[in-house]
């Protein structure tokens, strides 16, 4: 490759509110923990390290749709790789995870190389079908694995071990390790987007023409941003297996990938913190709803219809209309 | 394994196709013609079964229930449109795939409260509740039968709706270049008024037929509704002829795979790890059949010559 013309950002100037949300959001997730010391409540921190787990994923399925305009209706199905790989290597007696994160990390990357190839060949609603399809094929294959529970998931009788330490079989070290990767997660999409890759990213999504004649191979930035987002998800799959210490192959099923987009759009695609927001939102509503109602899947459903109906932009896009108008 | 075997698991395969055709027909049309991705067409599908559930326990007769069944499951499917997807038609893939996400939440669950979370059933028509043999010993029920010949029936007469009447002409057209049609001066939202309730009431016609030979329980739409979308991507959208053929494709190798996969591995490997790898790889085929049709023909096997 020869030297390339950067595209340039629209605008130069990062606005500071986001950063600002962010620093309360996390702020408010690493207090907690203090919280649940305070009322004793395990589930609250067990909820918070439920929501920061999906925060993860929602982050990292929001680089695909929001900045490359890829709608991946299979991301669920890395989080599962990811949790498979962790509860595959405990159960043969591999308790490391200094072992078991770098094999679930080149697995889901094989697979997101593999796949993403394959699905990048197609755009719009193809994409969103062939990306389900391969994440069907995940939930097929793992629910048929015999030896490690098959349809009725598998229990991770003994949690990993970090570095020879029992650090990730504590509550406590489990939240400073989810919340760890969140904001590492965080940070890294944040860098990522602002970068020029990020940039070309969001330019092919408008007009893919014009960032090919400009020389950038759209199809390897797109399928790098698979591979990434694929990796992030996978890494989320390993912690919530270690956490909840049983995996099935729901963790994979299609219903947990639409819960995914919902998250992502639920927040607002495409902003700094709308994957983030949306996640713990999506969350609180689950909590709150089934709390009232064992139907609460009778009100989320319409819920989500008006959001689609009505809410453009999400909850970020909301609280930037209650601001004002730039 | 015997050619009986093989006659059966044929004669299965074909069945799954027909009930595949009825759900991918009103799916690829929504599709092809008004660009709607909808997720909620398998809904359809389950409240047919549900439909026939109900109305089989009022009036105890199974062709009553089907044809009680069917306007109502096209009444059910034009209040949707009504009420949901035709504020989505305009929208990007993203808010329709949300919304219809949610239309399938909300009617899953109320399917579980009206009727409770256990599966149920609905007992063959009396006159259809015997068995063909095929050979000595094995039978097959006749019911199976009928449902392959009134599913290809009706493909029959979706071909000629299709192919020879003026509705069938705009639905064509609509799938080839939808701007043009309505420049024509074609009311577009008619047309796509009676594209959807018409595929919302084949689906309905499949949950009913289905009824007796799978379990009506919330969310059997769901599965069949993504092997739908395999058939339409295969087929390629908008056209009836691709999902036709998609449909009794996927269904074959769909069935066949899962007996034969595992009986092609053992001659190549030992039988306990043939038994175990076999099954995993006939449910993932029908998966690896889209992927290979999407890349070497993105547009599918038939897709109409779409001037967008």
């Amino acid at each position: 490759m020869t030297d390339q013309t950067d595209i340039q950002a629209p605008v130069a100037a990062t606005p500071r509110a986001p950063l600002i949300v962010a620093g309360v959001l996390f702020a408010a997730l690493a207090l907690i923990p203090l919280l649940a010391e305070i009322w004793g409540g395990a589930w609250l921190t067990s909820l918070a390290v439920r929501a920061m787990i999906l925060a993860i994923v929602a982050i990292s399925l929001d680089l695909l749709m929001g900045q490359g305009g890829m709608v991946s209706f299979g991301h669920s199905a890395f989080v599962a790789i990811g949790a498979y790989a962790c509860g595959i290597m405990v159960t043969e007696g591999v308790y490391e995870m200094a072992l078991i994160l770098p094999v679930a990390i080149a697995a889901a990357a094989l697979f997101a190389l593999i796949s993403g190839a394959i699905c990048l060949r197609t755009s719009g609603v193809s994409f969103i079908m062939i990306t389900l399809a391969f994440g069907q094929m995940i939930y097929f294959a793992l629910g048929s694995l015999a030896q490690y529970g098959a349809d009725d998931g598998l229990t991770l009788w003994s949690g990993p071990d970090f570095l020879g330490t029992r650090w990730l079989s504590s509550d406590m070290g489990v939240y400073v390790t989810v919340f760890a990767v969140l904001l590492g997660t965080w940070a890294l999409v944040h860098r990522i987007t602002g970068a020029r890759f990020g940039r070309v990213l969001r330019a092919a999504r408008q007009n893919p023409t014009r960032v090919a004649s400009m020389g950038y191979s759209v199809f390897r930035y797109r399928l790098t941003a698979y591979v990434i987002a694929g990796v992030i998800a996978a890494v989320a799959g390993v912690l919530w297996a270690t956490h909840a210490a049983f995996i099935s192959p729901s963790l994979g099923a299609w219903q947990r990938s639409g819960d995914l987009i919902v998250m992502v759009v639920l927040g607002g695609m495409a902003t700094r913190n709308g994957a983030l927001i949306g996640a713990l939102f999506f969350i609180l509503i689950e909590e709150t709803l089934s709390s009232i109602t064992h139907d609460w899947r009778l009100i989320f459903g319409p819920l989500l219809v008006l959001i689609a109906l009505f809410a453009r932009g999400g909850l970020v896009g909301l609280l930037d209309r209650v601001r004002g108008p730039k | 394994m015997s050619t009986t075997l093989l006659l059966i698991q044929l004669l299965n395969g074909l069945q799954l196709g027909v009930i595949l055709f009825l759900i991918a027909a009103g799916l690829t049309l929504v599709f092809g013609v008004m660009g709607f991705i909808n997720l909620a067409h398998g809904v359809q599908y389950m409240l047919g079964a549900y439909l026939a559930v109900y109305l089989y326990g009022l009036t105890g007769s199974f062709l009553a229930a089907l044809v009680l069944a069917l306007p109502l499951a096209l009444l059910l499917g034009l209040v949707l449109e009504f009420l949901v997807f035709r504020h989505l038609y305009d929208r990007d893939h993203l808010s329709q795939v949300l919304a219809t996400f949610g239309v399938i939440l909300f009617l899953n669950q109320l399917m579980k409260v009206l009727f409770g979370p256990a599966s149920l059933s609905v007992p063959p028509p009396a006159f259809l509740d015997f068995s063909f043999v095929l050979v000595d010993g094995l039978l097959y029920p006749a019911y199976r039968v009928a449902l392959i010949a009134a599913g290809l029936l009706v493909a029959l007469g979706l071909w000629l709706v299709i192919t020879r009447t003026r509705v069938g002409m705009l639905i064509r057209a609509g799938a080839t270049n939808p701007d043009m049609v309505s420049a024509l001066g074609v009311n577009v939202r008619r047309l796509f008024l009676i594209v959807f309730g018409f595929g919302a009431m084949l689906a309905g016609f499949a949950g009913v037929m289905a009824a007796p030979l799978y379990s009506v329980e919330p969310g059997m739409g769901d599965n069949l509704l993504i092997v739908a979308f395999v058939v339409i991507i295969i087929g390629g959208a908008g056209s009836i002829r691709g999902a036709f053929v998609a449909a009794l494709l996927v269904g074959l190798v769909d069935t066949l795979g899962r007996t034969l996969v595992t009986d092609g591995l053992r001659l190549i490997m030992d039988p306990s790890s043939a038994n175990q790898i076999g099954p995993a790889i006939a449910s993932m085929l029908i998966y690896v059949l889209m992927a290979l049709v999407l890349f070497w023909r993105p547009e599918g096997l038939f897709a109409p010559k779409v001037a967008r």
